[in-house]
């Protein structure tokens, strides 16, 4: 029975840059996909395509497919990925340049997938009468309409599979689902339905599996972490994928990390919601149907997984500039260090008052001590070594945040002894960009596959 | 009864969607679901996280996989990108919960 192996090989934008290079050059896989995605990367690239309409996309991308174009091209992988950002087209042009001055132009062809933007479209889409509701507060979107500064809607496998289809090997997207990475090579290899929900479940979930690169393979691991090998090498996990809806979770021989039934159950219950209702473009996931078993070492069987019908609806993102924020932080040693941290905060506190200065929220913590669990821990602390303190001021006001950026240093020398780490300077003043998750019907969405 | 702490009988993991942080508890030996059903109620997470979680606590149940998952809403800040804690993403609240200590 065929079978095929997709390689994740990036859990987001800024993971380990070695991974995709190994899945391609240490064992054999059939695809490779990789996720650069998070909710703020689509704020960012937007603010780089208005300064340079050819940016806007996964810059890493391009520098990894110089380095690996040539063995893809020879061992006839196909990549597939949503480094596409806000500009896939300009990305796509890049890797077509790359292709053919690496000499392999006849044997590349890429797909650019878009038409998930439509932060231009959104007077239209209110007119005709898609509010984009806040999917939380219920609001209207012509709160927000002058501070918008993105807006994407999460399409799903089915642009991919077309471009899979039409013989691109190499499909650069804008906003497509982790999740729907994975599943179009099982669409287009197995020849599924793509009414046959059960088998849409199925690649959803190998998709979920892997769509966080080694966070299935053994990093963030919390059940007995120190005893997992040669995390210096950690290998980047594989679905091995049948056409009958089994799959098996693996990674390459000889890598480090582990693969086991709790490594997997890990990473399914991360970011989870009701775990019978995981809603993508492509289905409704139903997590409660997952069997899983150990199948060898480094090695998970997957399978009977179900699924109900998709929803008539895509999910859109959309973020927004909501005011201002900073953090800045100190560190303060023994003798009596939480004390002297709890102290600096209300001096800073004094003089923030004092100035007339407004804020949203001020927050202070102590690392080393509360910043995480906060509450919850209560020990004896008065002989912790060294504490760093950290504190966070948010508003509407940009020249408060900016003054209270300029009182942190001072306190080194108008507060509490024994301080240092001051030599970063001045805390960043940060634009909040604040997200607007909404829901708009499928119809009015037309996914784009351009070929280069 | 004795009192063990979680960490015992559990392993976790935590993430984010908003300002609501998800935690997946699963059983390391799957006999141990059914403590964890009995024992890691709503309403105890609700209590567990007093100070950091301010809205509702809402529990699912995975028997497949000897897991519970708990979303903790407002529990970050205001989260994403507004958020001024450290933890803004609620990773470190898998730790967190398996503090907790229960009754065997």
């Amino acid at each position: 029975m065929k079978s095929i192996r997709i390689a994740a090989g990036q859990g987001f934008w800024g993971d380990w840059l070695e991974a995709p290079k190994n899945q391609v050059r240490q064992g054999p896989i059939d695809y490779l996909v990789m996720d650069y995605l998070a909710e703020i990367t689509m704020s960012i690239m937007m603010k780089q395509k208005r300064k340079n309409p050819e940016f806007g996309y996964a810059t890493d991308f391009v520098d990894l497919m110089k380095e690996i174009l040539p063995d893809v091209a020879s061992k006839g992988i196909k990549v597939l990925s949503n480094a596409g950002g806000v500009n896939p087209t300009a990305c796509a042009k890049k890797v077509r340049e790359i292709a053919n001055a690496l000499g392999l132009g006849d044997k590349i062809k890429v797909a650019a997938i878009h038409g998930d933007d439509i932060a231009g479209r959104i007077d239209e889409l209110v007119k005709k009468g898609h509010p984009l509701k806040n999917m939380e507060s219920s609001e209207d979107i012509t709160s927000i309409k002058d501070k918008i500064q993105s807006a994407n809607v999460y399409l799903g496998a089915e642009p991919m599979v077309r471009a899979l289809k039409n013989g691109a090997n190499i499909i650069i997207a804008g906003r497509v689902t982790d999740t729907g990475l994975t599943l179009a090579p099982m669409i287009h290899e197995f020849g599924w339905s793509m009414t046959d929900w059960d088998k849409m479940s199925t690649g959803t979930i190998a998709g979920h599996i892997i769509e966080c690169g080694a966070q299935c393979s053994g990093g963030n691991c919390s059940y007995e972490w120190q005893s997992i090998p040669d995390m210096a090498n950690v290998g980047f996990p594989i679905i091995e994928a049948h056409a009958d809806g089994t799959f098996y979770v693996t990674k390459h021989v000889g890598t480090g990390g582990r693969i086991d039934v709790r490594t997997v159950k890990e990473q399914l219950v991360y970011e989870m919601g009701d775990p019978k209702s995981y809603i993508t473009p492509d289905c409704i996931a139903d997590f409660t149907s997952i069997n899983l078993a150990d199948d060898g070492p480094n090695r998970v069987k997957v399978w009977g997984i179900k699924g109900k019908e998709k929803t008539e609806l895509f999910k859109v993102s959309v973020s927004y500039v909501d005011g201002w924020k900073a953090v800045g932080t100190l560190v303060y040693t023994w003798p009596d260090a939480v004390k002297k941290a709890k102290v600096a905060g209300e001096i800073l506190k004094a003089r923030l008052e004092k100035l007339g200065l407004k804020f949203d929220e001020i927050l202070t913590e102590t690392v080393g001590v509360n910043s995480c669990h906060g509450p919850l821990t209560d020990s004896d602390n008065s002989e912790i070594p060294e504490v760093t303190f950290r504190v966070g001021v948010r508003g509407h006001d940009q020249k408060a945040i900016e003054r209270f950026s300029r009182e942190i240093a001072p306190l080194v020398l108008t507060g509490p002894p024994s301080v240092t780490g001051f030599a970063g300077g001045r805390p960043n003043v940060q634009e909040i960009l604040a997200y607007w998750p909404a829901l708009i019907r499928k119809e009015v969405v037309e996914p784009l596959v351009d070929y280069f | 009864m004795a009192k063990i702490k979680l960490q015992k009988i559990a392993h976790a993991r935590s993430g984010d969607k908003g300002d609501t942080a998800n935690v997946g508890l699963i059983a390391i030996n799957p006999k141990d679901y059914e403590v964890l059903v009995k024992q890691v109620t709503a309403e105890k997470v609700k209590a567990h996280f007093k100070g950091i979680c301010h809205g509702k606590v809402e529990r699912f149940e995975l028997p497949n996989l000897g897991a519970l998952n708990f979303l903790l809403h407002e529990s970050l800040g205001g989260g994403g990108t507004l958020s001024l804690k450290t933890d803004a993403q609620g990773k470190t609240y898998a730790a967190a919960l398996l503090r907790m200590e229960i009754d065997i």
